[in-house]
């Protein structure tokens, strides 16, 4: 009896918060070539050869990254726990119960922002366990704050 | 000379006057190096800046003496509160039952002028959220760690009780050492361990680092010392295989002066024992002896430490998983030391005695079965084979044959490596605790009550997908914070998060033939 995805989905947007994100990584990558490219003359063959291996793995991460995110990027609360699934290559499930849960932040970065995004973070008293929700339309994160301090507001005992 | 005399309580005290001697000379021991730069620069310049030396000493003399004259402290029945500095007044006020630890420290200096320091810390993740009196005079320092934890453990309505009836119960549990019963005392032949701990390797590092950067601070080339010279002279007469032999010989006799010197330094003395108001209590050390307690509600589990090293001589280290304690990462944790590197049989025999449950310690683990062992050598052997890829396109270009004798023997280093970590992994469900064991070099047994478990973290990566392996995290508010059972097979992993917090994952499970 395997355990579930989460039932909800992030903000479709997402995938392509997350495709501009890594962009900017990639053409850093693309830019030290170049002027590599401009500094000397020889291993003319092997240039091209790195150019186009790095062109080919940024087309690849660009296209497969963002969209095998949102496959795997889901998020649940119920009444007793909050369970998040993050990651691509490497992922991870999170599960805390409500009656544990010490905080709940919103926050929006200036990219977030641009794609009406935010960031939903609920934290426990333990320092390993922060459960992180990336790319919730901005509405449903709001949604989901206000029913996560509810129903905090109603569980007991300090959460440690 | 009771704390909790209400009309002392009330008024602000000082430190003891006698820290006037310990402040100058701890400042001055730390600011030798700038007094040294001082004294260099003043003789430099000329004879007419002599006293730049002087000068700098009574400067720190004149500020010890503003920071004792600066600091006062007050306990009351309910707070207790900190006022220090000249310039930026400030006052720490801690409830008292918040006061999670007391720990008594003294140094050298300390003992000898018959004082002892006071950290009264209360779990708080913050820095600087704990007081730190420095220092009391013995008696009174014992006095209130006495108080601070009793006052504490004893349940709020209760304590005023306590605080009323102070002169009467108070009084004859200033002693802390007097009614408890004791769980383990320092042998001094467990000394023989100390040379199977790091702790030697780190010291001789540290002492090459600090001798190395004060030749250089000095402006001496090492070459120019007679005995460094006098070494490179004789190791440039030598064969170089006699040069190695030698040199690793002298590195395993310094390594094992240091360790033995550290661990009689710092485990001189080691008594644990149980306070039946329920704490436990550590005392130790040669010259800076300390005392720290350990509330036992506060006490979520143990790590059982038990590196290659010190395996080999069938020894083990124990420190305690403690909420609210701040446990220093990486080596054993100082906070936390339960038991120090001592037989095999001691440390399982504590293990159980504050546990009160002989299971978890006892107990034989679940292995993790072949993908996990799989997945051991596959991480082990791939690095070792590189190796020997390397290895081999060196020599292919011209590199010393010798080359390939490290890399091949390498092989089955790494596959010994792999077959032991896949020995020491294992979980179980002991009682009402978690036990999961993993490593081989810094092999450890985490013993994690399960009520201490807050949430789950399952993780896996590409190649756990691949395997069906997946790597449950249990978090918590104790100790590391997270402790994890490492690559098991991910329907275990669902049974083992059931079977010690039962309930949270059933909204999650995959509605099966148990739920149509």
């Amino acid at each position: 009896m395997p355990l579930r995805d989460p039932a909800h989905h992030v903000s479709p947007r997402a995938i392509v918060f997350w495709t501009v994100r890594a962009v900017p990584g990639w053409l850093l990558v693309l830019a030290a070539q170049l002027l590599w490219f401009g500094a000397s003359g020889d291993h003319v063959g092997g240039r091209v050869a790195a150019l186009v291996v790095t062109v080919a793995f940024a087309a690849v991460h660009l296209i497969v990254m963002p969209r095998w995110r949102y496959r795997v990027h889901r998020w649940e609360v119920t009444r007793t726990a909050v369970y998040t699934q993050s990651g691509w290559l490497s992922q991870e499930r999170r599960i805390a119960p409500i009656s544990r849960v010490q905080t709940v932040d919103t926050e929006r970065g200036p990219l977030e922002q641009l794609f009406r995004l935010a960031n939903v973070t609920v934290t426990t008293a333990s320092a390993a366990g922060p459960l992180r929700i990336h790319g919730l339309d901005r509405a449903t994160a709001e949604g989901l704050v206000a029913e996560l301090t509810e129903a905090t507001s109603h569980s007991e005992g300090d959460a440690t | 000379m009771s704390v909790s005399d209400p009309e002392r309580d009330l008024s602000w005290r000082r430190l003891s006057a006698r820290m006037l001697l310990v402040y100058p000379v701890r400042e001055l021991a730390g600011a030798i190096p700038a007094l040294a730069g001082l004294v260099v620069a003043g003789r430099s310049v000329g004879n007419g800046q002599w006293w730049w030396g002087p000068l700098g000493v009574l400067g720190v003399i004149a500020l010890s003496w503003l920071r004792w004259a600066t600091t006062r402290y007050r306990i009351t029945p309910g707070q207790v509160q900190l006022r220090s500095g000249l310039v930026r007044r400030k006052t720490v006020t801690t409830p008292s039952d918040r006061v999670r630890s007391v720990d008594v420290t003294a140094s050298a200096l300390h003992r000898i002028l018959g004082l002892a320091k006071v950290d009264i810390g209360t779990g708080s993740h913050q820095r600087g959220s704990g007081l730190s009196l420095d220092s009391l005079p013995v008696a009174k320092a014992a006095a209130l760690r006495a108080e601070l934890l009793h006052r504490s453990t004893v349940p709020s309505d209760n304590a005023r009780l306590a605080v009323a009836f102070g002169a009467e119960t108070k009084g004859p549990e200033v002693g802390l050492g007097e009614v408890d019963t004791e769980l383990a005392r320092w042998d001094p032949r467990w000394v023989r361990f100390a040379p199977f701990t790091l702790s030697g390797l780190l010291g001789a590092a540290a002492i090459l680092g600090v001798g190395s950067r004060l030749l250089d601070q000095l402006g001496v080339p090492a070459g120019d010392v007679g005995p460094i010279r006098g070494v490179m002279d004789y190791l440039a007469r030598t064969q170089i295989w006699l040069d190695v032999l030698e040199g690793l010989v002298w590195l395993v006799a310094f390594v094992t002066v240091l360790s033995i010197g550290g661990y009689v330094l710092s485990y001189w003395g080691f008594r644990l024992s149980r306070h039946p108001q329920g704490s436990l209590h550590v005392t130790r050390g040669l010259l800076t002896t300390r005392a720290t307690s350990i509330e036992e509600r506060r006490l979520r589990g143990v790590e059982l430490a038990e590196p290659l090293l010190l395996r080999v001589v069938h020894a083990a280290r124990l420190n305690g998983i403690a909420t609210g304690l701040k446990s220093r990462r990486g080596a054993g944790g100082g906070g936390s030391l339960l038991l120090p590197p001592a037989p095999l049989a001691v440390a399982r025999d504590v293990a159980t005695q504050i546990l009160r449950d002989p299971a978890p310690v006892a107990v034989v683990l679940t292995a993790h079965g072949p993908a996990a062992r799989r997945r051991r050598f596959v991480r082990a052997l791939l690095p070792a084979f590189c190796l020997i890829l390397a290895a081999g396109v060196a020599i292919w270009s011209g590199a010393p044959q010798w080359l390939a004798l490290p890399a091949i023997v390498a092989v089955p280093v790494a596959a010994l490596l792999a077959a032991d970590r896949y020995r020491s992994l294992g979980h179980a469900i002991a009682g009402r605790f978690l036990v999961t064991r993993a490593g081989s070099l810094d092999r450890r047994r985490d013993v994690l009550e399960c009520d201490a478990i807050i949430g789950w973290n399952v993780r896996r990566t590409f190649f756990q997908r691949r395997a069906g392996l997946a790597t449950l995290t249990a978090t918590t508010a104790a100790g590391r914070q997270r402790y994890a059972v490492t690559d098991l097979p991910l329907s275990m992993a669902i049974m083992l998060g059931e079977r010690a917090l039962p309930g949270l994952l059933d909204d999650f499970l995959e509605p099966d033939q148990d739920h149509p």
